[in-house]
């Protein structure tokens, strides 16, 4: 088929598109895959949207400190911003302390949150494999994993977190009861 | 400007008699006189004359003195507005139900956003049929709903967990709850035309702003029946601070839920656990366990006139406040102006709305004696305003987030009306 041929048959479907009824409620238009994908990056708990890479404590130290210690501090804490390190054993005492360590139920939400929010000036600029590497530092200053650990899809989900029995849900919205009745 | 200076001297405003000016002038050499009394006989009120010229939107009056003040974390104030975390509404200055939309309050987590409509999608997505990506005029051709609702940020209240500054207003006690009218596309109406899969339960609800705000919603018979994608805010666009070009509105539930600057929709079975659902808007207990997706904002009310700083003479007041609760309309509202020993029915502005503020009033003779006052509302489902006592006795004091305990302004004899815990 030649071009000019295309281009008329594209044509006469368009005609025909424009043409046939409109349905009672023909809005917005389909999403592509494609373009999901870069949208799509939100991280479940069970690992899910985790993608392919890892990165490694070693590598996070220094795009922790080229990126997040300004606000953060060198070792996760003592400044300006939220502190990340510390504060076990404090959550029932009359000053808890909320870090990382010390309260964040997965490990998982740790790599969506860094991916989707920090840096702060430039949200989403680290690579996948920077956000494991500084994901895998800010754990390790935690001791929750090895100062030269390594994290990716694989291994992120199946750490438990300290504070992982830490919560319980409200009763009239817990997931585990919600819509099991129905 | 001095008492010995010549009246006749000194400049006169335009459309100000000679008369009315001087009575100005000695109030403000009297100095602690209110504004008022610069026209207490009819005789000093300016004459009439021609006004300024029509404009294209009106301001406040110069005379209306009315401003959010931006706040951070409790017992952080007067900060830097670049340290703000939020933008607190001056309910001792309103009156009626509605919050002007300047002055809604603001909370937001990276900012505010300056998105170009014609550049901004909502994708929904997930367990669905038919993936879609919409623009806001896809929206505002969709059948609409407008409802008049309040927003309430979880951390309304926080100042006074642990302590009661006494130097503290209303606003920054509880000015982080404001009502308007919202418009926008039932959230049930999106779900048909994606062809939602029957076996999602949960959805996830994220913003454009640059934290990209998320969070996981149930998606109970309550939420799918009343929760709307909105694009109208009192009439008009929604404005930026409040999510322009659209937003979640999840009637009763966290201000948080109720995503801003919202670009994308995904529908699962499971709570995806972001960070503002597990790290920040959970409540710490006493034992050190934290209550997650406590999503419902509960039966509360506060007193706003007269309310703290401010000061009342003996003989009539008329006491004034608004009540609000996340499980619907307010049934009564009761006021005790003896330190909670015993309580009368206020009255309530009608018509009284669900979720959204309820404007109450009650008469009052103050008999000049020290006192303390307090409002406590009930909600149309029975569920009672707790005192701060037994409030505390089941949330301890670190939750940081959902302080609905009841709200004590003590009068000493002077009639200085001051923040207390009870």
């Amino acid at each position: 088929m030649s071009s000019h041929n295309k281009q008329l048959a594209a044509g006469l479907l368009a005609i025909a598109l424009i043409a046939s009824p409109a349905f009672a409620f023909d809005f917005g238009r389909p999403a592509t895959p494609e373009e999901i994908r870069l949208w799509d990056i939100d991280v479940g708990p069970d690992g899910k949207g985790l993608p392919a890479g890892s990165g490694t404590a070693v590598q996070g130290k220094q795009i922790f400190a080229d990126n997040c210690a300004v606000c953060h501090g060198d070792s996760g804490q003592g400044a300006i911003k939220d502190r990340l390190v510390g504060g076990q054993g404090s959550l029932a005492s009359s000053m808890p302390v909320k870090t990382v360590g010390s309260f964040w139920p997965y490990a998982t939400t740790l790599f969506d949150y860094i991916h989707r929010a920090m840096p702060y000036p430039t949200p989403g600029s680290l690579s996948t494999d920077e956000t494991y590497a500084v994901t895998a530092y800010i754990l390790s200053l935690n001791g929750i994993v090895s100062a030269d650990g390594k994290v990716d899809k694989d291994s992120l989900p199946k750490i438990k977190m300290p504070n992982r029995d830490g919560f319980v849900p409200d009763p009239d919205f817990d997931p585990a009861k919600l819509f099991h009745n129905k | 400007m001095t008492s010995n200076t010549p009246i006749d001297e000194l400049p006169r405003p335009a459309n100000v008699s000679r008369r009315g000016f001087v009575g100005g002038l000695s109030a403000g050499i009297l100095g602690a006189m209110a504004t008022e009394a610069s026209a207490d006989s009819l005789a000093d009120i300016p004459d009439r004359g021609p006004g300024a010229d029509l404009s294209s939107h009106s301001e406040r009056s110069r005379f209306a003195k009315i401003d959010r003040i931006p706040e951070a974390t409790p017992g952080k104030r007067n900060i830097d507005p670049s340290d703000a975390i939020n933008s607190k509404t001056p309910h001792q200055k309103l009156v009626g139900n509605i919050t002007p939309t300047d002055l809604h309050y603001e909370r937001s987590h990276s900012g505010v956003p300056d998105i170009d409509p014609a550049q901004h999608r909502l994708l929904i997505h997930g367990m669905v049929g038919k993936p879609l990506v919409f623009s806001v005029d896809d929206l505002k051709r969709m059948p609409s709903i407008t409802r008049v609702v309040f927003i309430e940020c979880t951390g309304n209240g926080w100042e006074n967990w642990k302590k009661a500054d006494p130097d503290l207003t209303v606003q920054n006690t509880h000015g982080l709850v404001s009502t308007n009218e919202w418009t926008g596309v039932p959230l049930k109406f999106l779900i048909d035309l994606v062809a939602k899969d029957k076996d999602s339960n949960w959805m996830l609800a994220e913003g454009g702003d640059g934290a990209g705000v998320d969070r996981s919603i149930p998606l109970t018979d309550e939420i799918l029946n009343e929760a709307f994608v909105a694009y109208g805010q009192n009439g008009e666009p929604l404005r930026p601070a409040h999510g322009f070009p659209m937003r979640l509105l999840m009637p009763g539930f966290e201000g948080n839920l109720n995503i801003k600057w919202l670009r994308r929709l995904k529908f699962g079975n499971a709570p995806w656990m972001t960070r503002w659902e597990t790290a920040r808007y959970t409540q710490l207990l006493a034992n050190g366990k934290a209550r997650q997706f406590q999503l419902r904002m509960d039966t509360n009310s506060v007193i706003t006139q007269p309310s703290g700083m401010m000061q009342i003479q003996p003989g009539y007041n008329r006491i004034s406040g608004f009540a609000w609760s996340g499980h619907g309309k307010i049934a009564k509202v009761e006021i005790s102006t003896d330190g909670a020993k015993t309580w009368t029915q206020a009255q309530l502005s009608l018509p009284v709305l669900s979720k959204a503020q309820s404007r109450f009033q009650m008469d009052w003779v103050w008999d000049g004696k020290p006192t303390k006052i307090v409002s406590r509302s009930t909600d149309e489902q029975g569920n009672v305003q707790p005192d701060r006592e037994s409030f505390i006795a089941a949330m301890g004091t670190n939750a940081l987030f959902h302080y609905n305990a009841q709200q004590t302004w003590s009068i000493d004899e002077a009639g200085r009306v001051r923040n207390v815990l009870a």
